[in-house]
């Protein structure tokens, strides 16, 4: 009996749901080319690279020939300081998390303490509640403080405290470092501690052996916990929304913004661009993960 | 006289189980291993050597007793303090460094200069004999190789103490042979103190200058090789230590060493050797190893000879197993083919009435357990 | 102290943990109860919180209203109650859906051979990567009256010779649903396949030793074993699910409101935080239980990981 034996059906249904997951995706990758200014219609590919017609009347010069709305993308400052916003948020949050959460993998795995099961409950809240919960609870936690602080120094109206990229990256970790310490301690389940004691019974203290060999060892979880906090935090919304401020929008919560605006071709060159950074930079890490196996 | 490289004084180490009770793993231990000497600790799983190994090494601290190696006080000493190295059950190789950074890591925590750190590497590699292999990863390997790379690396710290964790335990058995004598071989030219590990009885008979036999935490009986086969102290030891024939009874009279033993079974008094301290009118076991049961046709001693019928023999090729009934009791004896022959007669038939003689000499009393 | 932290071992295990507790304490544990205190609160005229106990907002989530026709004190307002319905109802659905799309694609991948399951289920992931604002966004592409779907129709129905209308399909909770199930899918297929690719060969051929053909084989063997990878998926997709309101905004229009909605404008609209509050907590107690029981009976947690 072939064990790769699959009814016709399932695999005509595979095609299918394949194609549900692909056929947006292209889609709203070709409109990144379209020569229309609303992108309601598609209005055919830019081609030339010349004077450019848009929708009967328009006229526009562009330089950038089909490209001309990754273009525009890269003129667009408010884009470009989402972006920057971004990336700060998703690199701090993920540092920050990736380290504390590996330190309560660690400490979940390896240690009893008093405090373990409190511990093991609130790291497990985050996964089983919707998202928007914590999200207004954190919204909550920071418009009551900075009230009462603000009204208690009377500071003056620019002086006061109020939600920014700080409250931004305070809950990204928050919600990241349950994640990480899920993935972490994954992987410590398989981790023989004789390997830590033959460190020091080589004469390494425990801090040679965290280094030098539980680290290089967990390393591989480390990183997935890493990369899962870095994506998790890039593809926030919810909690973004319920904590940013003035000057700490995000690409998502710009494109958000955009979407019940007008839109331009503008978003799905972003999306484009987007997307192509993230799965090149996807690929990479794979190919560096299996050169080191 | 030699000194004493580790000391165990009266120590206990208790752990709590899953259940929430507390468990002596190690219940008031106290024993000496001499310098230079290849020590066995000997016994079934959770029987306390693992537990009592992984005290010296650094790894468990005691609940309480003390620990001494050479002489110093060390029980609650870190292991990376302590003058003594370990051979694990798995290895413990460092998956992440190549052969080199694996044996070079101990001498790298010492701080030595880079050249004598080669230096050391690559004669504790060719001691091993797998020089030229100081480049490859520690899953590039066979087993055995793996096993002396985790010998190499802790022998290149020359310690005063080698530990080693049932070490040859995932080994095949061809495999396991060779290594048995080469790691004797090996202890006796680096002349460090071994501590060996194992629940395989006849690897530390063959490696050993001295076992101690442990079960549920103590030390039952610490001899060589030698006095613990022959002069087993109890029938736990006897019963563990290859195979014997049991009778229990009542001592009934003592002179010198031996020992006269009335056994309600054989309704007979059976007269052999004393080991352990056993006085008249105490419980004790009768204990004679199957190679040591004669067999005849007539009785060969006024004392100590029993008939017995043949019930099953077992043709072993340089021995035949005869089980015989003896008043009721299953008796099992070795008998060696010293003749060459086809012919079954020649050895036992089944059916056949027998005289058994046990020999006072070959025959032991010894506690009951 | 260092010699605290060099021997006392839950000392270490303390101070390891200490960094994500303070996070976990300051950032959720403080903001839940802090969301309990205000749902019990009122509001106050200019949009914040007179701290109290009354249960006004809870009873208002239950139907109870004071803005009734005809100067009555008080009636029964359902709004509320069918809110909550919708959001149940939507979760459920999506699940179902989803567990229907998802189980056959991760049977496939799982019964492929080993080498090419990677690529597979890469496949999978890549969707996951681009941006869940920008995924919305496709769908709104696709589903506008004079988006890309139609836009097919239209061209077929033209060279068919068949008069089309445009259909009306952004802003209809058909609509929602299906950014829902576009969203959350690869969330079930990662743990049912987990689950399927765990089933060993062997298992199938004794199956088929025993004389259960393949349906029979898939009804007793497969099916059951690869429960705790459907359960794990439904988590990971009900309660997201329960909770999301971008979906139902930009796909849904006015036409779908959920219990996202209602808490998101309470917060930014309406400007009421104590019944914002009430709103959410219902939601979590919602979640929580459906996580319960489906927890407590078939256990789940490997998968998720996986996941």
């Amino acid at each position: 009996m072939n064990p790769h034996r699959r009814s016709p059906l399932i695999n005509i249904a595979t095609v299918l749901v394949y194609f549900f997951l692909y056929a947006p995706i292209i889609v709203l990758m070709l409109y990144a080319f379209n020569a229309s200014r609303t992108n309601i219609l598609f209005e055919g590919f830019i081609t030339e690279w010349g004077p450019l017609r848009m929708q009967g009347s328009l006229v526009l010069q562009s330089p950038c020939g089909p490209f001309h709305w990754f273009c525009e993308l890269a003129k667009n400052r408010e884009v470009m300081a989402a972006a920057e916003n971004t990336l700060l948020i998703a690199v701090i949050s993920t540092l920050v998390s990736t380290t504390i959460g590996t330190m309560s993998a660690l400490a979940l795995q390896r240690y009893n303490f008093r405090l373990k099961p409190f511990s093991q409950l609130s790291l497990y809240i985050p996964i089983v509640i919707p998202e928007i919960v914590m999200g207004i609870g954190i919204l909550v936690l920071f418009s009551q403080l900075f009230s009462l602080i603000n009204s208690a120094l009377g500071l003056a109206p620019d002086a006061r405290l109020s939600m920014g990229l700080g409250t931004v990256i305070l809950s990204h970790i928050a919600f990241c470092v349950p994640f990480v310490t899920l993935v972490v301690q994954a992987r410590l389940q398989g981790f023989d501690k004789a390997y830590e004691e033959a460190a020091m019974d080589l004469g390494a203290n425990e801090l040679t052996t965290f280094w030098r060999v539980t680290l290089p060892m967990i390393l591989p979880g480390v990183l997935s916990g890493a990369l899962l906090a870095f994506t998790l935090s890039l593809d926030d919304f919810v909690i973004t929304f319920f904590t940013t401020g003035p000057g700490a929008t995000t690409l998502p919560i710009y494109v958000y913004g955009l979407l019940r605006r007008i839109i331009t071709p503008q978003v799905n060159a972003l999306s484009f661009v987007w997307v192509s950074i993230v799965l090149i930079a996807v690929l990479l890490l794979q190919r560096l993960q299996s050169r080191e196996n | 006289m030699a000194s004493i490289a580790v000391e165990m004084r009266d120590v206990v180490k208790t752990f709590q189980t899953p259940e929430g009770t507390h468990l002596n793993a190690v219940d008031h231990v106290s024993l000496k291993i001499d310098d230079g000497e290849f020590f066995s600790l000997l016994g079934s799983s959770g029987c306390g050597k693992t537990t009592s190994l992984r005290m010296i090494a650094g790894f468990e601290w005691p609940t309480s007793g003390e620990l001494f190696i050479h002489g110093k006080p060390m029980g609650h000493t870190p292991p990376y303090q302590r003058p003594v190295n370990t051979v694990f059950q798995n290895y413990a190789l460092f998956q992440h460094m190549s052969i080199f950074e694996n044996v070079a890591f101990g001498l790298e925590m010492e701080k030595r200069p880079k050249f004598d750190i080669q230096d050391r590497v690559a004669r504790a590699l060719e001691m091993v004999q797998l020089t030229g292999l100081d480049r490859r990863r520690p899953r590039q390997l066979s087993g055995g190789q793996q096993q002396r790379v985790a010998l190499a690396r802790a022998l290149v710290k020359v310690p005063d103490v080698l530990l080693l964790d049932e070490p040859l335990g995932a080994l095949d058995l061809k495999l396991r042979k060779e290594m048995q004598l080469e790691l004797k071989a090996l202890q006796q030219k680096v002349g460090i103190t071994f501590v060996y590990v194992t629940h395989d009885q006849e690897e530390a008979l063959t490696m050993s200058d001295r076992i101690a036999v442990m079960s549920k935490g103590k030390v039952m009986q610490l001899g060589t090789p030698v006095e613990i086969y022959e002069r087993p102290n109890c029938r736990f030891v006897a019963d563990f230590i290859g195979e014997s024939n049991f009778f229990e009874g009542k001592i009934t009279a003592t002179a010198g060493d031996q020992a006269t033993v009335f056994v309600p079974a054989l309704n007979a008094e059976v007269i052999g050797l004393l080991t352990g301290n056993l006085v008249n009118g105490q419980q004790a076991t009768v204990s004679i190893r199957p190679e040591k049961i004669r067999i005849s046709s007539e009785p060969v001693l006024n004392t100590n000879c029993f008939k017995g019928v043949v019930t099953q023999t077992t043709y072993i090729g340089a021995d035949t197993h005869v089980y015989l009934d003896v008043y009721g009791m299953r008796i099992k004896v070795w008998d060696m083919n010293k003749i060459s022959t086809l012919d079954p007669r020649a050895h036992y038939t089944v059916g056949e009435t027998v005289c058994v003689t046990l020999f006072p000499e070959n025959t032991l009393v010894m506690a009951t357990n | 102290m260092l010699k605290k932290l060099r021997e006392d071992r839950p000392f270490q295990g303390t101070v390891l943990i200490l960094p994500t507790l303070v996070f976990m304490v300051g950032l959720l544990i403080i903001p839940l109860l802090l969301t309990l205190v205000v749902s019990f609160g009122t509001r106050s005229p200019d949009g914040g919180v007179i701290y109290g106990f009354s249960l006004n907002n809870y009873l208002r989530l239950l139907g109870y209203s004071t803005n009734c026709p005809g100067g009555q004190p008080a009636c029964f307002d359902p709004l509320y109650l069918q809110i909550l319905w919708r959001s149940l109802t939507l979760a459920f659905n999506t699940t179902v859906l989803v567990i229907l799309m998802a189980y056959p694609l991760a049977y496939f991948i799982a019964r492929s051979p080993a080498k090419r399951r990677n690529m597979f289920l890469f496949l999978v992931l890549v969707p996951l990567w681009t941006n869940f604002v920008i995924r919305v966004y496709a769908w709104m592409m696709l589903l506008r009256t004079q988006g890309v779907i139609n836009g097919v129709l239209g061209y077929f129905a033209g060279l068919l010779g068949i008069p089309f209308a445009p259909l009306e399909m952004l802003y209809t909770p058909g609509a929602v649903l299906v950014g829902m199930v576009y969203e959350f899918l690869p969330f079930m297929i990662l743990p049912i396949y987990t689950s399927l690719e765990k089933i060993e060969n062997a298992l199938y051929e004794a199956a088929a030793d025993l004389g259960a053909n393949p349906f029979r084989t898939f009804l007793r063997v497969t099916l059951p074993l690869s429960m705790p990878g459907v359960v794990a998926g439904t988590i990971l997709v009900f309660i997201p699910v329960m909770g999301t309101f971008i979906v139902s905004d930009l796909l849904g229009g006015r036409q779908v409101i959920l219990v996202g909605n209602l808490i998101q404008n309470q917060f930014l609209t309406a400007r009421d935080p104590t019944f914002g509050s009430a709103a959410s907590l219902i939601l979590m107690i919602m979640t929580l239980i459906v996580t319960y029981f489906y927890s407590r009976k078939f256990g789940f947690g490997e998968e998720i990981v996986a996941a």
